[in-house]
């Protein structure tokens, strides 16, 4: 092989290296503090509690719901924008699922999504036509859509003992009986992230997302419109918060407009950024939100099985967000660098 | 032949102050016009008005001999007229190959009604832009923003060669440059050149200008006062004549 053939090898090798770091991210946190975390309940409790089936299965439902509203904020995100009133279109959309069920059945779902969907529109709108900011348009929506949510219950709880879709916030899908079987929330939530990946991996709507949060001016200039991007990732994230409305209601069979959903959207947020995916648009990946949401529900979960107070775990859980976020930046200005 | 962008009478004033006093500029096809003039003497709006950002109070312009009116700078860009703004308009954060395609994704059919991003060839072929500019820039996926100056000029250019555009308008493509990258930016406006499109350049640097253009317009107060080959000039009494507004 002649000199310059095997330097382009090595540059190819570099390229491919940097995307493989790129693609990966924060998994080497992950794993790291899935391996602690279940070294730590060894020397706590004498046997290791977290890296069992049972309980790893248990972990994937309680991520579940914040990475479908974290792939919304993805969306968002990419294009430079955010969306605060997530956990509040989960509540309104919750209520909706309920009280639909109670006469119409399965038809809470579409119902619950559709509502999810009209709030997103609406925040979507007020960006895109009146061009208001989105933190000021989706802080506004944060507390009037909670306001709907209460409303809807007149501020109680809402039941239905019988919620003919329980299965989906308390089934599995069974692949091998006994074996293996895999709740349908995470289910739910692997899908929603393979379709996310589509859209913005392998579509042309995908590729525009990226380009108005890469620079808009730039984008409308070449003809992209904007407006329609703006419009579709904010509908995106209502549609998705309303699928996280439709998977709480079916786990808890009830809904209550004041308490369901509150500070969702904090922890879609810390997912979005402990996965990559920079606040000034344009750069990041689906996947590293997947792992941003895995990391936030181990710690969870992990703390909770070690047997730290309520108040240690808020405490952790931010300084853990601080330090990783922290780390992958050095990480970023050294491969910068050379 | 009709000249590829004709302007007749075009004027534009904003509110009191007239920028554009009745201009007549004929941009025959495949040259390379600089256009020249002090700050304020209207080459920006002029520019503007060609690139479709802004349209003229007053005047026509003809496109191959055919009146048209630009309504926004991507109509421009369908009808062939490229704009490379002073501020680039890439997106910093983007890779080379998002930002050549910005706009113009090739898509490939997966399904019969559904078509995906066909990564590979827009690979191929925005390498194939810069070797076409004599550019060798390896990692198609470079974000913009790491590379260096001319290597951006090169990658807007890129933008302008897949849409094909005719005309291609470069504003101050050399400002804030060094030596090494100007050299470069000269080099991408004489590919252009032979490759049969037209350029327009709009230079402060004299230097620049007897470089690569073949003909100059020089603009005072809004009016255009000189416009002859370059053939003959030397940066010196070019920039006399920009100041006076006199042929020597």
């Amino acid at each position: 092989m002649s000199a310059a053939e095997e330097a382009a090898l090595a540059t190819h090798r570099r390229i491919m290296l940097q995307g493989l770091v790129r693609t990966v991210g924060m998994l080497p946190v992950l794993v790291i503090l899935c391996i602690l975390i279940h070294l730590l309940t060894i020397y706590v409790a004498g046997e290791g509690r977290f890296l069992t089936a049972q309980n790893l299965s248990i972990v994937a439902q309680q991520a579940s719901i914040n990475t479908v509203l974290a792939a919304g904020m993805t969306f968002v995100i990419l294009t430079g924008g955010i969306d605060l009133s997530v956990g509040s279109i989960l509540a309104a959309s919750a209520m909706i699922a309920v009280i639909a069920s109670q006469d119409f059945g399965n038809l809470g779902v579409p119902a619950a999504m559709a509502t999810g969907l009209f709030f997103g529109l609406v925040n979507g709108a007020l960006i895109a036509f009146v061009r208001l900011p989105p933190f000021i348009v989706t802080l506004g929506s944060l507390t009037a859509v909670r306001g709907i949510a209460r409303l809807l219950g007149n501020d109680t709880t809402v039941f239905n003992p019988e919620l003919p879709f329980a299965f989906i916030g308390n089934g599995s899908l069974v692949l091998v009986p006994g074996v293996i079987a895999i709740p349908w929330l995470a289910v739910i939530a692997m899908a929603v992230i393979l379709a996310s990946w589509f859209i913005l991996r392998r579509t042309v709507l995908g590729v525009h997302i990226y380009a108005v949060g890469g620079n808009a001016d730039a984008a409308r200039l070449s003809g992209i419109k904007v407006w329609a991007v703006l419009l579709f990732v904010y509908a995106v994230s209502g549609l998705l918060a309303g699928l996280g409305g439709v998977m709480s209601a079916a786990r808890l069979y009830a809904a209550n407009g004041l308490q369901l959903g509150q500070s969702y959207e904090l922890d879609a947020i810390a997912a979005v950024i402990l996965g990559g995916t920079s606040f000034v648009g344009g750069i990041g990946s689906i996947w590293g939100t997947l792992i941003g949401a895995l990391i936030i529900a181990v710690l969870s979960n992990g703390l909770i099985l070690l047997g730290v107070s309520d108040i240690w775990q808020f405490i952790i859980k931010g300084l853990v967000i601080i330090g990783a976020v922290a780390l992958d930046r050095f990480r970023l200005q050294g491969s910068a660098r050379t | 032949m009709a000249p590829v962008l004709s302007l007749r009478g075009i004027e534009k004033s904003y509110g009191a102050v007239a920028a554009l006093k009745g201009i007549d500029l004929d941009i025959e096809r495949g040259e390379v016009l600089a256009l020249c003039g002090d700050n304020g003497a209207g080459k920006s709006s002029l520019v503007r008005i060609i690139s479709g950002a802004q349209e003229p109070s007053a005047g026509t312009i003809l496109l191959d001999g055919e009146p048209v009116s630009f309504r926004s700078p991507q109509d421009a860009l369908a009808k062939g007229i490229a704009t490379i703004y002073q501020d680039l308009a890439l997106a910093p954060r983007l890779s080379i190959v998002q930002n050549v395609f910005m706009g113009a994704e090739l898509t490939r059919p997966l399904l019969p009604f559904l078509h995906v991003l066909d990564k590979r060839r827009m690979e191929e072929r925005a390498r194939g832009y810069l070797s076409r500019l004599s550019v060798a820039v390896e990692d198609m996926h470079r974000p913009v923003e790491r590379l260096s100056g001319g290597q951006r000029q090169a990658v807007a250019i890129s933008r302008a060669l897949h849409w094909n555009a005719q005309v291609v308008i470069m504003d101050e493509p050399t400002a804030a440059l060094g030596v090494k990258e100007t050299a470069l930016v000269l080099d991408l406006i004489r590919k252009l050149h032979a490759e049969g499109r037209t350029v327009v350049l709009i230079s402060h640097n004299m230097a620049d200008v007897t470089a690569v253009a073949t003909r100059v317009a020089i603009l005072k107060s809004g009016r255009k006062v000189i416009d002859r080959p370059v053939a003959g000039l030397d940066a010196d009494s070019l920039a006399h004549m920009v100041m006076t507004g006199k042929e020597i």
